[in-house]
């Protein structure tokens, strides 16, 4: 077990590394460097930039050096906790990010938490009542979450929310807390908010969610260990979720490994036609604009924190499956 | 199968129909036979021919697409009330997932089968899952229901019985897990025990030593068991009445005696033949049945066994299905060659036939 | 005697209700006999036959077993009308996607009146528009006194059908009138460019991406996939430490920063195709993983193990004998992995990342319904969002159906 839980850790450090050398590669890739654009930006306002201080603003950051020289010193930036400034902001990353990555991790959770709401009745559902015509109706309504795109499904809401109740459900909190300092009536207000974001991205994820859970049950369901269960006299529905249910839940568990990465991914997309206060409209500015480091320390801890999500729903699974316990 | 008592489990024409997106499974098809309190009754038949869905129709857990269409299931039952009055249950018009058949389930019919690496939930105790079994009939609190599972283990042969369960299924071997299992079947005292192929996957000597201890508990029980198998001489060493089957049909039945010293189905007598026999001279190759078994979805016409059938009579068996035929001494078997008056277009006699097959197999 | 021989080599056949031949289980003895000769002289007639034979049948299985799937069916015959589409698009729009009038911004779609008092005479009433004096909107009113007539398969501008043949015909038309000035079916965007000419040529434009993309990425799946099936050792952990990393992390912020790095001032051909690779980077892994775990199942089989003793190439061995039979759940994986381009394209361009104006996708089109309030007043922008939700769901359906005939015991 203690080999497993090391394994897995080595493993979630490996890839946090291949992480940030892909998200340093990414900020990399467009041909000019922030100052390029900066100066640009600069003179388009009617201020001109010397060459002088253009090479001084390279130096300042590093442009000049190599890649791996580059990355060296944004590693140890980022080791010590600082991600580096906002040349467009002109802030700290972490004072831009901080809050934003926090909503971010409390959105993709709720749509975590309603996906497992919503794929576990429905799931069960479906497998035990297979080919009847709620089956029909759940496995068709899982196709359309799985078809239709995030930002699409965002985008209808909004129209929806807005042309026929006049509401717009965008956002994660209403105008006058919006500015305001944390207290009980903002994360109550929160919590109002949430609902919208959270099927939205939590649909597509819920709709793979039945599909595994009912293609895993059906599975458990014709095992020898479900006869002889109902040999004993057990009742259907004890049975059920004792049972395969309990045991179909193993698999399940494992996926959300999977559904974190499609989720936070998801996020960003629906972040940004639903205006929420999360890192990905500050991701998409942000590219738009070359803001290196802003842009890297997103998709460094946008990517960090999935591997950590992932590695501890591994945790979870290791509780729950006495299999992987006794085994290793 | 003279026996005066009346029995516990009548089955009658019992009929259980798969209806699959391919076609229709017959997979029984007007299947009767009595079993009684405190004897094993054998069935044997090629892979397929319906043994285990019989088994399962008894405690009316078959799987979907399948249905008990036709036939009655009697149980009969003394009263609890010491009156010695004998309540009948027809457990084929129960409904299969309401509260009587559950009853039944556990408390008056124990099941153990094949495998036992699959039968036990992987994620559950052995104890946990043996409780369950005791406190679902018995009004146990866990430390009472815990004393019996150790008992029942004990009973069974298990060591360590404390240890063993809080055991998962996977700790423990395929020997022990089969134990465990009839422990499980048998937490509840039931009247019958149906094996379905208990030893199938177990190793020769683990093998005879389940066989044994079914029989001691017999002994002590008193429980009827119905033992299914592909093997002829588990049959010889356990049964006391024997019930073959073919493609869903019982072909032959009759006493062990009956079966193994006189059988009279072409079937059963191919069977025989195809056991090893330490008189045989050795390095002779064993007869096998001819052909295979036909695909449940295409069944022959006629006597479904007259594409193998050694004796087949064309013109009569491809045509007509055979009737149940008994003998005086209650031996039955549906075969032409033993009923009366059928056509015979080879001409040739009945007799001269049997006496050609008796030669065969004596 | 020789009855008996044909029928003790009968459970050497496939026993498998859904293999065995419907006529081999008919009736008694003469129908075995058949059978097993039959059998028997394919396998005399050396390995290649023994190959084709093979396959074949596979794909006949597929097909029996996908025309059960009426879902898929439908979804099939949905994606291949989109391809029509396409194909014909210029057929089917009546008007350039650029030309813009900003007189003509914002005009609602027109209904299409298919009768004439009783006589079949297609036609729409031209709009005459207003200034609304509070809102300084301008709003559009249908005017009954201005019939346009429609007529089909009328001329129209110039174009080349099928990309050689020059024509002018358009599937609709207007007898006396100019049609980009008066008709405009799905409305038009702020710019005044007529919505259903621009949605014929974002299909056109979305759908070849995808499939372009799905070509790249089958090739990139099996190449990956087979070297990494076939070898297995190293090279499959390599790939498949790569597949995984890119399964564990969010990978739209990734590709979000690869689109992001496109030069603006590059040609929309150059463009179209960097958005296309890079779509193509996002599908790989799926189909590498299928033919990956498919190959190494049929690595042990025997006839692998035969051309090995012969000598044949590795190279030759996977791609010549062991591809082909990979190809049905190949098919299966794509089918399912175009959808996923599709959004992904969509997506990118949504946000301003991918294809770019003047280039027309659907991506593009839905830029215009970025701002709620104002779809709310003029919700025909929203009208792409239909064929991309109808296509991938078609394409779901058809690749669920065939993944399930080709595989119908799951993978
Ligand atoms: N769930 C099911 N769906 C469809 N057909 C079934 C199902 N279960 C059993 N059958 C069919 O019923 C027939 C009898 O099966 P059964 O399991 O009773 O055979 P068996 O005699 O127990 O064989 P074995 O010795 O292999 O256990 C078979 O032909 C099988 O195809
Ligand atoms: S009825 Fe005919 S075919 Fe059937 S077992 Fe008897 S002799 Fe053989
Ligand atoms: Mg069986």
């Amino acid at each position: 077990m203690l080999g497993y839980i090391i394994r897995r850790a080595m493993f979630s450090l490996v890839t946090i590394f291949l992480v940030s050398i892909l998200s340093f590669a990414i900020i990399q890739l467009p041909p000019g460097d922030y100052v390029d654009s900066y100066i640009a930006q600069l003179q388009a306002t009617g201020t001109p930039v010397s060459e002088a201080e253009a090479e001084n603003l390279r130096a300042r950051y590093g442009l000049d050096e190599p890649f791996v020289v580059q990355y060296g010193l944004w590693m140890r930036q980022v080791l010590r906790g600082n991600l580096g400034t906002s040349m467009q902001w002109q802030r700290p990353v972490r004072e831009v990010i901080g809050d934003r990555l926090a909503l971010t991790v409390v959105v993709s959770l709720a749509a975590l938490v309603f996906t497992w709401m919503i794929a576990l009745p429905i799931g069960i559902f479906s497998a035990v009542r297979q080919y009847s015509i709620a089956d029909y109706i759940a496995t068709t309504i899982g196709f359309m979450g799985l078809a239709v795109p995030n930002f699409l499904f965002a985008l209808v809401i909004m129209y929806i929310g807005w042309s026929v109740f006049g509401l717009n459900v965008g956002g994660l909190f209403s105008a006058e807390y919006e500015l305001q300092g944390w207290s009980f009536g903002k994360f109550v207000n929160l919590l109002t908010h949430l609902p919208v974001p959270a099927i939205v991205l939590g649909t597509a994820a819920t709709a793979q969610g039945i599909r595994v859970l009912r293609n895993n049950l059906l599975d458990e369901l014709r095992k020898p260990y479900v006869v002889t269960a109902r040999a004993k006299g057990l009742s259907e529905t004890r049975l059920i979720l004792k049972y395969p249910v309990r045991v179909a839940l193993n698999p399940l568990a494992s996926t959300i490994g999977y559904m974190l990465p499609f989720i936070v991914s998801g996020s960003v997309i629906v972040s940004i036609v639903l205006s929420l206060p999360t890192v990905g409209p500050v991701l998409l500015t942000s590219l738009v604009s070359q803001d290196m480091f802003l842009a890297g320390a997103i998709v460094l801890l946008l990517g960090v924190m999935t591997i950590i999500g992932t590695f501890l729903s591994d945790m979870i699974l290791l509780l729950i499956d006495p299999r992987i316990r006794m085994e290793e | 199968m003279a026996n005066e008592e009346t029995p516990l489990l009548s089955v009658r024409d019992l009929q259980t129909h798969f209806y699959t997106d391919e076609g229709l499974v017959r997979a029984v098809d007007g299947v009767s036979f009595d079993i009684h309190r405190g004897k094993t009754l054998g069935i044997v038949g090629e892979s397929g021919c319906g043994k285990s869905v019989t088994a399962r129709s008894l405690m009316r857990i078959i799987d979907p697409p399948g249905r008990i269409i036709g036939g009655s299931i009697l149980l009969r039952q003394e009263r609890n009330d010491g009156s010695g009055q004998i309540d009948e249950i027809e457990i084929a018009e129960l409904s299969d997932t309401g509260q009587d058949i559950r009853n039944i389930r556990g408390e008056v019919i124990g099941l153990v089968f094949q495998e036992p690496m699959t039968s036990f939930s992987p994620v559950h105790t052995i104890g946990n899952q043996i409780v369950e079994a005791i406190q679902l009939h018995r009004s146990m609190d866990d430390r009472q229901a815990r004393e019996r599972a150790v008992e029942l283990l004990t009973m069974v042969g298990v060591s360590r019985p404390e240890e063993r369960l809080d055991e998962l299924p996977f700790q423990m071997s395929g020997g022990l897990r089969q134990r465990a299992m009839i422990a499980m079947a048998l937490a509840c005292e039931p009247d019958l025990l149906i094996a379905d192929e208990p030893t199938t996957a177990l190793d020769v000597t683990t093998q005879s030593q389940i066989l044994e201890l079914m029989q001691d508990l017999q002994e002590q029980t008193g429980m009827a068991i119905m033992l299914i198998t592909h093997n002829l001489g588990v049959i010889a060493e356990m049964a006391d009445d024997v019930v073959v089957m073919y493609l869903g049909q019982v072909v032959e039945k009759g006493t062990v005696d009956e079966i193994f010293y006189a059988p009279k189905h072409p079937y059963t007598k191919a069977l025989l033949r195809s056991i090893p026999n330490i008189y045989q001279p050795s390095r002779v190759e064993l007869p096998t049945i001819t052909g295979s078994i036909p695909h449940p979805y295409n069944r022959p016409s006629g006597c479904p066994f007259h594409p193998r059938c050694p004796d087949y009579m064309p013109g009569t068996c491809d045509v007509d299905q055979p009737q149940t035929v008994t003998s005086k001494t209650g031996q039955e078997v549906r075969c032409f060659l033993y009923t009366e008056g059928a056509v015979r277009v080879d001409g040739s006699g009945n007799s001269e036939k049997e006496e050609r097959q008796w030669s065969h197999t004596s | 005697m020789a009855d008996k021989e044909d029928l003790s080599r009968k459970p050497d056949e496939p026993r498998d209700p859904d293999i065995a031949r419907p006529e081999a289980t008919v009736g008694a003895g003469a129908d075995y006999n058949a059978d097993t000769e039959a059998a028997r002289q394919i396998g005399t007639e050396g390995s290649e036959a023994e190959d084709r034979v093979a396959v074949a049948t596979q794909f006949q299985l597929m097909w029996w077993r996908f025309r059960r799937h009426r879902l898929a069916m439908i979804g099939g015959i949905v994606v291949l009308c989109f391809y029509m589409v396409v194909v014909f698009a210029d057929f089917l729009a009546y008007t350039s996607p650029q030309a813009s009038e900003a007189e003509r911004s914002l005009m609602p779609p027109q209904r299409v009146y298919l009768f004439d008092d009783g006589s079949f005479n297609p036609h729409v009433f031209g709009l005459d528009s207003r200034r609304n004096p509070q809102t300084f909107q301008r709003e559009y009113f249908a005017n009954p006194d201005d019939k346009i007539e429609l007529e089909f398969f009328a001329e129209g501008f110039e174009y080349n059908l099928l990309g050689f043949i020059p024509t002018n015909r358009h599937l609709i038309g207007t007898r006396d009138r100019e049609i980009g000035e008066s008709v405009f079916l799905l409305g038009t965007d702020v710019q005044g460019r007529d919505m259903w000419s621009r949605l014929m040529y974002a299909t056109r434009i979305s759908l070849t991406i995808g499939l372009i993309a799905v070509v790249i990425s089958i090739i990139l799946g099996v190449v990956m996939g087979g070297l990494s099936g076939f070898y297995g050792g190293w090279v499959d952990m390599v790939v498949q430490r790569v597949m995984e990393l890119l399964y564990s992390i969010p990978t739209i912020p990734l590709w979000m920063g690869l689109a992001a790095a496109v030069p603006d001032h590059w040609s929309i051909l150059r463009i179209y195709f960097a958005i296309t690779l890079i779509i193509a980077l996002i599908g790989w892994t799926e189909l590498a993983r299928v033919v990956r775990g498919r190959l190494l199942a049929l690595r042990e089989e025997d006839f692998v193990m035969a051309a090995n003793l012969a000598g044949a190439s590795q190279f030759r061995i996977i791609f010549v004998h062991l591809i082909p039979l990979v190809l049905s759940h190949i098919i299966a994986a794509i089918s399912l992995a175009l959808p996923a381009m599709i959004v992904a394209e969509t997506s990118l361009s949504f946000l301003g990342l991918g294809l770019r104006p003047p280039a027309v996708s659907w991506g593009v089109l839905l830029q215009g319904a970025q701002n709620i309030q104002a779809v709310a007043i003029t919700p025909w922008l929203l009208l792409p969002a239909i064929p991309v939700i109808v296509v991938i769901l078609a394409f779901s359906f058809l690749g669920d159906g065939l993944r399930d005939a080709a595989d119908p015991y799951g993978m």
